[in-house]
C-alpha cells in the first residue's frame, strides 16, 4: 500500500444517473494492491482534492471503477472528468465485505440508493460461483426510477429473487412502490443461516439491520458498510473516528453487532 | 420497525385463530389491471396476497393518480373495513395478475365482536400491518437518498 496516489487512466465515463457517473480506470503504470469488494480508494481528483470511494467493480487486470455521485467540489470535479483524464489512488483501505464468510449460505444484498455501487462487486462475485452459495437475492431501493443504476444489469442477474423499488414513480414506473424493508421479505431467504450484505443512507441501514436481526439473522451475519468522513485513510488522523471505531481503519464494513450500539448514540 | 415478513398472517396470527380467519376466505384470481376498491367506497372486504402485486393509489385532482405503495405476496390489501367509518382511504389495483385470499369484511367483524380474543388478534395484527405501513410512510418522508455522500464511504 502506498500513501503516494498513483495514476490512473480514465478509459470510460458512463453516466448512471442524473447526478452520478461510472469511471473505469486503468493504472498508467503499476497498479494498486487487489480491491477486495467492500474495501475503498483514496481518489484524487488533481486540482480539487481527494475524497474516499468504494470500488464499483474490480478487474482480473488492475483496473476497477468507482460509481461517483456528485454532491461537492471533487466528486463535482470527478464526474466532469472524461475518458483520457488521469486521477491519483491511493489503496486499498479498509475491510471488504467478506462474501466468502457466507459460503454455502444464503446471501441477501439490501442496497438503497448509490449504496448499491459498493454491492456490485460482492453480487457479481456471488453470481460467477452458484455452486458456493445459497440463493442469491437482491434488494434495491432509490428515489425514483431515474436515480436506479446498473438498472440493466439488476434485470439481466440470475438471482433467487430481484426486488426494485422507489419512493417516488413515474408514470412508466411498474415495479414496486416504498421502502426496501417492505420487499425484502419477499426474498428467499433462511434468517437462520443467510448473511445480509447492506449498504445505503445510514437510517435506511439501520431500518434494515433492525429488521433482519428482528427476523432471527445474527447480527454478526449482518454485514453493513458505515459513512463518514476520511482523510488519511490509514488510521492515524481520527476525522473517521465514531466511538472507539476508526472507520477508514476498522470499516467501512463491519458486522451490525459493532455498528448498532455506535449507531444508536446521536452525538456521534 | 416490524419486518414485513412477520406481519403475513401465518406468522401473526396463533394458528387457531388463523385458520378461523382463513375458512372465511374464498379464492380469487384478478388480471392486471383490476380495480379492487375506490377511495370513498365502502371497506366491506380485503386481501391478502398470495401471488402478484397490488398498488395503492390516491386520487389527486387534476393529476394522474399517482402509486403511493406496491403490495406483494404475504401482504393485507386494506385496513379500512376494521376500522370505522369503513370507508377506503385509498384505491388499489392489480398490476399483475394476483391470486388471493379474500374476504368478508363484515363476517370478520362479526366474529371479532363474537370472540373477544380472536377480535383482539385481528386487531394487533392489523395494528401492527398499519404501524409497519405508517413507519414506512414517515421513512419515505425524509428523502433518505437525497442526502447519500458521493460514493459509499465519504
Amino acid at each position: 500500500m502506498t500513501a503516494v496516489p498513483v495514476p490512473y487512466r480514465v478509459v470510460e465515463r458512463r453516466r448512471e444517473t442524473a447526478d452520478s457517473v461510472t469511471l473505469r480506470l486503468e493504472p498508467v503504470g503499476d497498479a494498486l494492491a487487489e480491491f477486495a469488494p467492500g474495501q475503498f480508494a483514496m481518489v484524487h481528483c488533481f486540482g480539487r482534492g481527494e475524497i474516499p470511494l468504494s470500488v464499483s467493480s474490480v478487474q482480473a487486470t488492475g483496473g476497477l471503477a468507482h460509481t461517483v455521485r456528485g454532491v461537492g467540489a471533487v466528486s463535482d470535479g470527478l464526474c466532469e472528468t472524461r475518458a483520457g483524464d488521469v486521477l491519483g489512488l491511493r489503496g486499498p483501505y479498509g475491510t471488504g465485505w467478506e462474501l466468502e464468510r457466507a459460503r454455502g449460505r444464503d446471501v441477501l444484498v439490501v442496497a438503497g440508493g448509490i449504496g448499491f455501487a459498493p454491492l456490485r462487486p460482492l453480487i457479481l462475485r456471488a453470481l460467477a460461483e452458484p455452486e458456493a452459495y445459497g440463493r442469491v437475492s437482491v434488494v434495491v431501493g432509490a428515489r425514483t426510477p431515474a436515480d436506479l443504476i446498473s438498472r440493466e444489469e439488476l434485470e439481466r442477474w440470475r438471482t433467487a429473487y430481484t426486488g426494485v423499488t422507489v419512493d417516488w414513480p413515474d408514470t412508466a414506473w411498474r415495479g414496486d412502490v416504498g421502502v426496501v424493508t417492505q420487499v425484502m421479505g419477499r426474498a428467499p431467504f433462511d434468517p437462520g443461516d443467510g448473511w445480509a450484505f447492506v449498504c445505503g443512507p445510514e437510517p435506511m441501514i439501520r431500518a434494515t439491520a433492525r429488521d433482519l436481526a428482528h427476523l432471527g439473522v445474527p447480527p454478526e451475519r449482518i454485514r453493513v458498510s458505515l459513512e463518514r468522513n476520511m482523510r488519511c485513510a490509514t488510521g492515524h488522523c481520527g476525522h473517521c473516528q465514531l466511538g472507539p471505531v476508526l472507520v477508514c481503519r476498522d470499516g467501512p464494513v463491519v458486522g451490525w453487532d459493532m455498528a448498532e450500539p455506535l449507531l444508536s448514540v446521536r452525538e456521534l | 420497525m416490524t419486518p414485513s415478513i412477520t406481519l403475513r398472517v401465518e406468522h401473526a396470527l396463533p394458528a387457531e385463530h388463523r385458520d378461523r380467519l382463513l375458512r372465511l376466505a374464498r379464492e380469487v384470481e384478478l388480471g392486471p389491471g383490476t380495480r379492487l376498491f375506490e377511495e370513498g367506497s365502502d371497506a366491506d372486504r380485503f386481501w391478502i396476497v398470495r401471488d402478484g402485486t397490488v398498488a395503492l393509489d390516491l386520487h389527486v385532482p387534476g393529476r394522474r393518480t399517482p402509486v403511493i405503495e406496491t403490495l406483494g405476496t404475504g401482504d393485507l390489501v386494506g385496513w379500512s373495513w376494521l376500522f370505522e367509518p369503513y370507508v377506503w382511504q385509498l384505491g388499489a389495483q392489480a398490476v399483475t395478475r394476483v391470486r388471493a385470499y379474500e374476504f368478508d369484511a363484515v363476517a370478520v367483524r362479526l366474529m371479532c365482536d363474537g370472540d373477544a380474543e380472536f377480535g383482539r388478534d385481528v386487531c394487533r395484527w392489523v395494528g401492527r400491518v398499519v404501524s409497519h405501513r405508517l413507519n414506512a410512510a414517515r421513512a419515505r418522508l425524509v428523502d433518505l437518498y437525497g442526502a447519500t455522500p458521493a460514493g459509499g464511504t465519504s
